[in-house]
C-alpha cells in the first residue's frame, strides 16, 4: 500500500468538524493532493484524466440532452432535431455529446494500448486491468444504446443488426431476443428501454471509475520504465506536478475535440442518420459507428452467424485473460525487444479490422477480415504466452530515476 | 537524446494516423474505392459530383443572405410542388445568420400559405393563413398522397437533406478532406444531381417514368423529373438565370435549412479556440515552471 508522506490536516473549525466525523478530506487528499506519483509518467499516463473529463462531459450534456429528447419512435428524431434548431445552444450540446463519444473511445484505445505497451495489467494490478476491460464493455453498451436514440437510418438498422445476434444463441436465442426488444422487432418498446440503459450505464461506470482508481492508488501507479517505486525521491506528490501535467492533456485534448465540434460536427457520423428511421427500407450499408468497426469485421469474418459471435464475445473476452497470458515478468515493452514488435504488428491489426470493419463483406475483404481476425486471437493465446518466455529481456535500469535524469544526478539525488 | 525524441515523433505520430484512421472509418463511404463501389448506394453508380465552393466553407464561412434568398425563391416556385420542408419555421427566415429577411418580410412569405388548424370550438378543423410561428406546409396530406403524386417515388423532405447526403472522396484522401475542414459534401451532392441530367447513352434506355442523371446517388436514373432550365425563376438582384446558378442558390438554402446555427457555430468556435490556445500557452508554461526543479 502506498502510503501518502504527509497527513492531511484541517485548517478550519468546518474541516476540522467535518474530517472528524467523515474523513473525506482526509481521503481527497491522500488521494489527488500528496497521493505520491512516480515522477517519470509520459504523457500516455494522461488518458485515465482525459477520460474522467469525457465521462463527466457525457453526463453534463447528456442530462440537458435528456430534458428535451423524447423515446417514442413517432417523436425520436424531431426531438433530436428540435433540440438542434430550436434549444438555446441546442446544436451544441448535441453536437458535444455525440462527437464526445468517440473522442471518449480514441481516449479509451490509447489508455488500453497504453498499458499493452507498459504490461500495466501485470501483478499487481490485474484487479485494475480487469476493472477497466468492464468500464470499456459499459462504455460499448452505453454507446450502442446512445446511437439508437436519434432514430435515424442507421440507429434503426444498427439495433435491428445487433439485437437479432442473440438470436443465433441455440434454443433460448429467439426468446432472449424477444426480451430485449420487448416484441418482435425493434419498436417503441425497445426505444424505451434503451433509452432508461443509455441513462442508467453511464452512472454504473461512474461507479466502476470509483473502483478502478481504489485498485489504482493501492499498488500506485505503474510507470514507463516498469520497475516498482522504491524511495521518496522516485515520486513527487500528485498535487501539483500531476494536476498540471495532466491539466495540459486535457486541455490539449479539448482543443482537437472543439476543432471536430465547431468545424466538422459530423465527419465522424453517417449521413443516413439524418434520414428518419424506416422499418420498410433497409440501407444500401448498415455499419456500426467507427469505435465499434473490429468487433464488426470479427463479427462477420466467421462464416456462421453462432460463429461470428462466439468470436465477437471472445474478442472482448480475451482481454479479460491479459494479465495471465503474459508470461514476462518485464513490464514494459521498453525492455522486450520482441514483443515491442509484436505490440506494433497488434496495432496495425486492430486499425486493420477498423478499416475491414467498415468494407463490404465480400470477396478479398472477407479473406482479410479471416487472416486478421486469427490475428488477432493468436496475439494474445500464442504471441502473449510464447514471446515472455523466450525473449531476453534488455537490462532494466536500478531504479525509475535512472532513464530520467543525466548520470550521476540520480547518485546524488538519492543521497539527498 | 535525439533518438529519442525521434522515436516519441515516430510514435506519436502512430496515433495521429490511428485517431485518422478512425475518423475515416466513421464514414464509411468516404473510404470505398470508386471501382468498388458501382453496385452500392451512396457510390455515385456513375460519376461522383463535383465539388464546388461555397460562401460557407471553411473557417470562416458564412452564408450569403442574397443567395438564400434566391435558393427560397427557387424552392418556392420548382421544389415546394414536391418536396415539404417541414422542420422549418416560417420565423427563422428572419433570422440572423440565415436569408436575414425582416419579420415583416417573413411574415408576408408565412401569409402566403394557408395551413390546417384547429378544431375550433365547434370541434371542427380550419384553415387558415400560415403565421410566422407555422412550419412550411406540405403540399400533400401525407407521404403516400406524395409518392402517389410522383409514379410511386417519394419526393423526401428536403430539410435535413443537405446532411443525408455526401460525396465520399476515398481511402487515404479523407485525412485531407478533415484537414481542410470539408463538410460540403451534401450542398456538393444537391448542385450536382439536379444539373446532373443528361441524354442517356445510346441503347440505354431509362424505364418509364424515370431520367437519366449521371450524379443520382442510388442508381444510373432518378424518378424525379428535371426541374430546372434556364430563365424559369425571375431573380431580382441580376443573379444570372441559369441552371447552374438556380442549383447552387437552392443547395445553399438547404444547407442553411439542414444547419441553421451553421454561421454561429463557426463564429463561437473561433472564440473557442482562441481561448483554449491561450489556455494551453498559460497552462504549457506553468507546468514548465512547476516541473522545473525536478527536470
Ligand atoms: C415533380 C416533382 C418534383 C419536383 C418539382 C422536385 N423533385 Fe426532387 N425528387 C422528386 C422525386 C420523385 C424524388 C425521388 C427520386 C428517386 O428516389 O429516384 C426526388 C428526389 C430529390 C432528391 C434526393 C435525391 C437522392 O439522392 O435520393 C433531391 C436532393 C431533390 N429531389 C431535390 C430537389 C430540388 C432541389 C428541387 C427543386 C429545384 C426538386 N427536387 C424538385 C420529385 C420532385
Ligand atoms: C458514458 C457516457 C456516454 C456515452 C459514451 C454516450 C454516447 C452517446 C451516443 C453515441 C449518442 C448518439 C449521439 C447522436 O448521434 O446524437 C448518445 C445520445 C444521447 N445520449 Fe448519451 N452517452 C453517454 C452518457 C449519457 C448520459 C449520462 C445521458 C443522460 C443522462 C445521455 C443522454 C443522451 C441522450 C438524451 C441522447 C440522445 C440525443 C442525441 O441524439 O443527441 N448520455 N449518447
Amino acid at each position: 500500500m502506498i502510503k501518502p508522506l504527509y497527513k492531511y490536516e484541517p485548517k478550519n473549525g468546518f474541516t476540522r468538524w467535518l474530517d472528524a466525523r467523515l474523513p473525506v478530506l482526509t481521503l481527497i487528499h491522500g488521494s489527488f493532493v500528496v497521493f505520491p506519483t512516480p515522477r517519470n509518467l509520459n504523457y500516455w499516463y494522461s488518458f485515465g484524466a482525459i477520460l474522467t473529463v469525457m465521462l463527466a462531459s457525457q453526463i453534463v450534456t447528456g442530462i440537458v440532452l435528456a430534458m428535451h429528447y423524447i423515446p417514442h419512435t413517432s417523436l425520436a428524431f424531431a426531438s433530436v432535431e428540435d433540440i438542434m434548431r430550436n434549444v438555446n445552444f441546442g446544436w451544441l450540446l448535441r453536437y458535444l455529446h455525440a462527437n464526445g463519444a468517440s473522442f471518449f473511445f480514441i481516449a479509451v484505445y490509447i489508455h488500453m494500448f497504453r498499458g499493452l505497451y507498459y504490461g500495466s495489467y501485470k501483478e499487481p494490478r490485474e484487479v485494475l486491468w480487469i476493472l477497466g476491460v468492464l468500464l470499456y464493455v459499459l462504455m460499448v453498451a452505453t454507446a450502442f444504446f446512445g446511437y439508437v436514440l436519434p432514430w435515424g437510418q442507421m440507429s434503426f438498422w444498427a439495433a435491428t443488426v445487433i439485437t437479432n445476434l442473440f438470436g443465433a444463441i441455440p434454443l433460448i436465442g429467439e426468446s432472449i431476443t424477444t426480451w430485449l426488444l420487448g416484441g418482435f422487432s425493434v419498436d417503441s418498446p425497445t426505444l424505451n428501454r434503451f433509452y432508461s440503459l443509455h441513462y442508467l450505464l453511464p452512472f454504473m461506470i461512474a461507479g466502476v471509475v470509483v473502483l478502478h482508481i481504489w485498485a489504482l492508488h493501492v499498488p500506485g501507479n505503474g510507470n514507463p520504465v516498469g520497475i516498482q517505486v522504491r524511495v521518496p525521491q522516485d515520486t513527487v506528490p500528485f498535487h501539483p506536478y500531476y494536476t498540471v501535467k495532466d491539466g495540459l492533456a486535457i486541455v490539449v485534448f479539448l482543443f482537437v475535440l472543439a476543432v471536430v465540434v465547431f468545424y466538422q460536427p459530423n465527419a465522424l457520423s453517417h449521413p443516413d442518420n439524418y434520414i428518419p428511421a424506416d422499418p420498410l427500407k433497409t440501407p444500401a450499408h448498415i455499419v456500426p459507428e467507427w469505435y465499434l468497426l473490429p468487433f464488426y469485421a470479427i463479427l462477420r469474418a466467421v462464416p456462421s452467424k453462432l460463429g461470428g459471435v462466439l468470436a465477437l464475445g471472445a474478442a472482448i473476452f480475451v482481454l479479460f485473460l491479459v494479465p495471465w497470458l503474459d508470461t514476462s515478468r518485464v513490464r514494459s515493452a521498453t525492455y522486450r525487444p520482441i514483443y515491442r514488435q509484436f505490440f506494433w504488428i497488434f496495432v496495425i491489426t486492430c486499425v486493420g479490422l477498423t478499416w475491414l470493419g467498415s468494407q463490404p463483406p465480400e470477396g478479398g475483404y472477407v479473406i482479410a477480415g479471416r487472416i486478421l481476425t486469427i490475428y488477432y486471437f493468436l496475439h494474445f493465446l500464442v504471441v502473449l504466452p510464447v514471446v515472455g518466455l523466450v525473449e531476453k529481456p534488455k537490462p532494466l535500469p536500478a531504479s525509475i530515476n535512472d532513464p530520467v535524469l543525466p548520470p550521476g544526478e540520480s547518485v546524488r539525488q538519492a543521497a539527498e | 537524446m535525439a533518438t529519442h525524441i525521434l522515436t516519441r515523433a515516430a510514435r506519436f505520430g502512430a496515433v495521429i494516423a490511428l485517431a485518422l484512421f478512425g475518423l475515416s472509418a466513421s464514414a464509411p463511404a468516404q473510404e470505398e474505392l470508386q471501382e468498388e463501389q458501382a453496385h452500392e448506394a451512396l457510390h455515385f453508380p456513375i460519376e461522383a459530383p463535383e465539388r464546388r465552393s461555397w460562401s460557407f466553407d471553411g473557417f470562416f464561412g458564412k452564408f450569403d443572405p442574397a443567395q438564400l434568398r434566391r435558393g427560397l425563391q427557387v424552392y418556392r416556385d420548382v421544389c415546394q410542388n414536391c418536396h415539404a420542408l417541414s422542420m422549418v419555421p416560417f420565423r427563422t427566415l428572419a433570422d440572423e445568420g440565415g436569408p436575414q429577411f425582416t419579420p415583416e418580410q417573413a411574415a408576408e412569405i408565412a401569409g402566403a400559405y394557408t395551413v390546417t388548424d384547429g378544431p375550433d370550438d365547434q370541434g371542427l378543423m380550419f384553415t387558415r393563413q400560415a403565421r410566422l410561428s407555422d412550419h412550411f406546409p406540405s403540399i400533400f396530406a401525407n407521404p403516400q398522397a406524395a409518392a402517389f403524386a410522383n409514379n410511386g417515388a417519394y419526393p423526401p423532405d428536403l430539410s435535413l437533406m443537405a446532411k443525408a447526403r455526401s460525396v465520399p472522396s476515398g481511402f487515404p484522401w479523407f485525412i485531407f478532406d478533415a484537414l481542410r475542414f470539408y463538410q460540403e459534401g451534401g450542398p456538393d451532392y444537391i448542385a450536382g444531381f439536379l444539373t446532373g441530367y443528361r441524354d442517356p447513352p445510346p441503347g440505354e434506355e431509362p424505364p418509364p417514368g424515370t431520367y437519366y442523371n449521371v450524379h443520382f446517388g442510388a442508381d444510373d436514373e432518378t424518378a424525379m423529373p428535371p426541374q430546372l432550365f434556364d430563365g424559369i425563376v425571375r431573380y431580382t438582384d441580376g443573379a444570372p438565370q441559369t441552371v447552374e446558378q438556380y442549383a447552387e442558390d437552392v443547395a445553399a438554402f438547404l444547407m442553411w435549412t439542414a444547419e441553421p446555427h451553421l454561421v454561429a457555430r463557426k463564429r463561437l468556435g473561433f472564440q473557442v479556440l482562441i481561448f483554449l490556445a491561450a489556455f494551453i500557452g498559460l497552462m504549457y508554461a506553468t507546468k514548465r515552471r512547476v516541473w522545473a526543479p525536478v527536470h
